[in-house]
């Protein structure tokens, strides 16, 4: 599944595709919301492996504008429910992701993306 | 006693194309099981399994551990991705399945926050050429042809896995005899800086299975 956590975990990985690789902008994503059970200290843990504006600005090309824009330094509860709703209760099904840098396509089909690339595209 | 992850779900078409949980399967799930309350203790909040096939261990990984962690499988497979979601869907435990070779896409922003990560890799001796055609043409045989020695996925992830690991993070590894074992300790301990060593084995039929766990912290002490 293509959670916006994993989405905020993957880069490009194509040949010579070494910067401005991440995120993967989502194209034609077909969003479903599925219901997860709230785990803070779950959510806390992740913090640190998150990189913020790149969350905030993946979910508001998804239409959430839920999260501000600067990572507050102290986070209460509600902020972390939104949280958990756009990084664990976001799916793309289906849809692609698209290199910032380089433009590869990398597809998402039954909620899986397809990072594998061709022998000649690979690094 | 941990119940091994419920595979009802998969009949024996799916088996034709995705790896069947065998022995090998079942002794690293056996060692995570040894290990349970260690790991639980050391809360991880991202696991890792490279070659998910079924979702077999992820899922039993996820049992173990509960919600409070992120399970991220790949595949090269992804028929075996779409079937490791599915036994997580069954099992209760949300696996992220991605279908890439080893780590790739994952890498650079898993640097040094992988908490688990696990491996049971393609360790049958073949030639180089059955290991290359398993791997770009994934299908069944990318689940066990491993090259010269059974080792070159093995030897491929190997230098991955310290860049990989939280600085408390543990690794799991299946080898087999043929693998060269004590090679592949010390390559890690001289060349990765990773303490590991053997914490369970089991002949099944012609096979000498044995896992291996290298601990980033123990290496870091002995250092």
């Amino acid at each position: 599944m293509v959670r916006l956590i994993t989405h905020n975990l993957l880069s490009c990985h194509a040949k010579g595709c070494t910067t401005n690789n991440f995120p993967l902008q989502f194209k034609d994503a077909e969003i479903e919301h599925r219901d997860a059970e709230f785990n803070p200290e779950f959510i806390r843990g992740l913090l640190p492996k998150i990189e913020w504006k790149a969350l905030v600005d993946t979910a508001k090309g998804l239409g959430d504008t839920s999260l501000p824009d600067e990572q507050p330094e102290m986070m209460d509860d509600e902020l972390l429910k939104t949280l958990h709703h756009v990084l664990l209760e976001v799916h793309i099904e289906e849809g692609q992701m698209i290199c910032p840098n380089c433009n590869h396509v990398y597809p998402i089909s039954n909620g899986i993306p397809n990072m594998l690339l061709a022998e000649h595209e690979i690094a | 006693m941990i119940p091994t992850p419920n595979l009802s779900h998969l009949t024996s078409k799916d088996f034709e194309r995705v790896y069947e949980p065998a022995e090998d399967t079942f002794l690293l799930l056996d060692a995570l099981e040894n290990d349970a309350e260690d790991l639980k203790n050391s809360r991880p909040s991202i696991c890792l399994e490279i070659g998910s096939g079924s979702g077999c261990v992820s899922a039993f990984i996820g049992t173990i551990l509960g919600r409070s962690a992120l399970y991220l499988c790949t595949d090269i497979n992804t028929y075996a991705c779409q079937c490791t979601v599915a036994t997580g869907r069954q099992n209760k435990v949300c696996l992220e399945s991605v279908s890439t070779y080893l780590d790739r896409s994952l890498h650079t922003r898993l640097k040094h926050c992988v908490d688990l990560l696990v491996f049971n890799p393609p360790y049958v001796p073949t030639d180089s050429v059955e290991v290359e055609s398993a791997q770009t043409s994934p299908a069944i045989a990318s689940a066990w042809a491993g090259g010269v020695n059974g080792m070159e996925l093995t030897n491929a992830f190997l230098k991955l896995v310290p860049e990989l690991l939280a600085p408390q993070g543990r690794f799991y590894l299946v080898a087999v005899k043929e693998n060269n074992i004590p090679n592949i300790l010390a390559t890690m301990l001289n060349e990765h800086n990773l303490a590991g060593k053997v914490v369970l084995q089991r002949r099944a039929g012609r096979e000498h299975l044995h896992i291996l766990r290298f601990e980033k912290q123990a290496s870091q002490v002995q250092t």
